[in-house]
């Protein structure tokens, strides 16, 4: 087959001048046949099993980088709940089953793994309750070691004891890892609805209705879009509409490629791709920019969730049709610190918590890499969680908060996380009480719309 | 397997020249060419066939990698399938 050299020039530039890369591949792995009383034992099987499965992971995604000319930037591996996995165990503290994780993953050369993880939507057992309590030493004590915990769903309401627990969680992993700003926190998500076959961190799991191994897609571009935007300037919103969707439809079809490729080659099975527009802190890789070039002054300012419900919406249509198999968190994502152009709304005071919180109503996940002062309560944040998880609840979508209250800094102060996780300027939070409201345990009931049958 | 090479750069005597020598060495078949100069700038789509080649893609690249550095030109070198992909329903 003979090409367009148009064509051709115009998947180049994407590579070379619009950062578009193919986000991440995400082998899932299950874990499920790893349990066993003995904790040392169930940290070697879980070792033996990652090693053995991800063997060629990072080699095959080196080989299709090479070959397709694409940057594939993250190789990264999701396991089962580790709460299911070590549940068997005699043990109460599941730290040794992080560090097996985190040598496991370092072992064949990803650079993230996530899975130490909990479902606990309508209530805890024995090993939901164990591996939430070892959040905050597993993530001091781990590098690549990714953690999330699922607080609520549509279909079971929201579970206000672990919406209060999981504000604490946070704070003690800031403390744990206060001498690195709180980094223990960017490596931990707090959902409702969580999906179980993202292929993003940090809130990546294996779920227990996935196969044994999998390989999910995590694809990118928020370039590529900004670039196709700046050639209809003059065109009215449904012209950008469609000039997005043509975008996204590009950007996806070069996900569906390695990812069936990859699956191929490991001898395992696609899962799906997650159309996301996931940025970098990179200039030129910013969904803020894509908001701001659609022609609003300030992301943040008025206009910005009717802009963004669009470019969601949008990214969603072109992607769909590219893909035989579509998943995952699938919509734009608007972490602070991972954005350039978020990063510099909420430096010129543009962006703030309550407006995040309204673009979280229209984009996939929430308040995702938001640093906050380090003298927040506990039960504030525990009730930033329980608004967000209410509106993924409610609208049927996931929601997520990744929040990191930094201790010893304020408003006015900075943040460094580095690499991928980037820098943000800390960020007001309203701190009037919830305390009551949060001190009140229980679950909120799940709501009218679950009741679909 | 198909590769694309795109070659961008100022334009001067020689680069066709150079592009298919080392291609010659690696035996790639060349398949097709287009090439034009715009503004004093050279674009060529070239596509060749590797089934026959006696270098793997990776060394193939690196040598027009040097080549490119030599004479001034941005050589790149991909599978044709991520061009079937994004361009063909």
């Amino acid at each position: 087959m003979l090409f367009n050299t148009k064509d051709i020039l115009e998947t180049t530039r994407m590579i070379t001048e619009n950062k578009l890369d193919v986000r991440t591949i995400t082998m899932g792995i299950s874990l499920r046949d790893c349990g066993h009383s003995d904790i040392k034992v169930t940290a070697q099987k879980i070792y033996d099993k990652i090693c053995q499965k991800a063997e060629h992971l990072v080699k095959t995604g080196e080989d299709l980088e090479v070959e397709l000319g694409v940057p594939i930037i993250n190789k990264r591996i999701s396991v089962t709940p580790i709460s299911m996995v070590g549940e068997s165990c005699d043990a109460n503290d599941y730290v040794p089953l992080a560090q097996a994780l985190d040598k496991a993953a370092k072992a064949v050369g990803v650079n993230f793994i996530g899975g130490f993880s909990a479902l606990v939507d309508k209530g805890y057992t024995k090993g939901d309750r164990n591996l939430i309590a070892s959040i905050p030493e597993a993530l001091a004590v781990t590098d690549i070691v990714c953690s999330s915990v699922s607080v609520g769903s549509t279909k079971c309401g929201i579970n206000m004891d672990a919406v209060k627990q999981m504000g604490e969680v946070i704070k003690l992993a800031a403390e744990r890892t206060a001498d690195r700003d709180a980094i223990g926190c960017a490596k931990l998500v707090v959902f409702c609805n969580a999906v179980t076959d993202n292929p993003f961190m940090a809130g990546a799991f294996h779920g227990v209705t996935e196969p044994e191994t999998v390989i999910n897609v995590g694809v990118s571009g928020p370039g590529v879009v900004k670039n196709a935007l700046e050639a209809v300037r003059d065109g009215d919103i449904g012209m950008v509409a469609e000039t997005i969707k043509k975008t996204a439809f590009k950007i996806t079809r070069v996900g569906q490629l390695v990812a069936q490729e990859a699956a191929r080659r490991l001898n395992t099975q696609f899962g799906i791709i997650d159309l996301s527009l996931a940025p970098t802190p990179a200039i030129g890789d910013s969904v803020a920019h894509i908001l701001e070039e659609i022609g609003l002054e300030s992301t943040g300012c008025p206009g910005t969730t009717a802009t963004l419900a669009m470019l969601n919406d949008a990214v969603k249509k072109g992607g769909l049709m590219a893909s035989s198999y579509v998943g995952g968190l699938s919509g734009a994502f608007i972490p602070v610190s991972e954005d350039a152009g978020m990063i510099a709304a909420v430096e010129r005071g543009c962006l703030t918590l309550e407006k995040l919180e309204a673009m979280t109503c229209v984009c996939s996940v929430g308040l995702d890499m938001i640093a906050i002062p380090g003298d927040t309560s506990a039960s504030t944040i525990s009730a930033i969680i329980a608004d967000e998880a209410a509106i993924g609840m409610i609208n049927n979508k996931t929601t997520a908060v990744r929040l990191i209250p930094v201790p010893g800094k304020g408003v006015g102060d900075t943040v460094e996380f580095g690499g991928l996780l980037g820098y943000a300027p800390i960020i007001a939070v309203n701190n009037f009480s919830a305390e009551k409201f949060i001190s009140r345990g229980g679950r909120i009931p799940a709501p009218v719309r679950s009741l679909t049958n | 397997m198909r590769v694309v090479l795109t070659i961008i750069g100022k334009d001067k005597v020689g680069i066709i020249a150079g592009v298919s020598n080392t291609l010659a060495e690696c035996n790639i078949n060349i398949i097709n060419i287009n090439q034009n100069i715009m503004q004093g700038f050279f674009n060529m789509v070239l596509i060749g066939d590797m089934s026959e080649a006696t270098v793997s893609l990776q060394e193939a690249k690196e040598k027009m990698h040097a080549l490119g550095a030599k004479i001034g030109v941005e050589i790149r070198m991909q599978s044709e399938e991520i061009f079937t992909a994004m361009h063909r329903v």
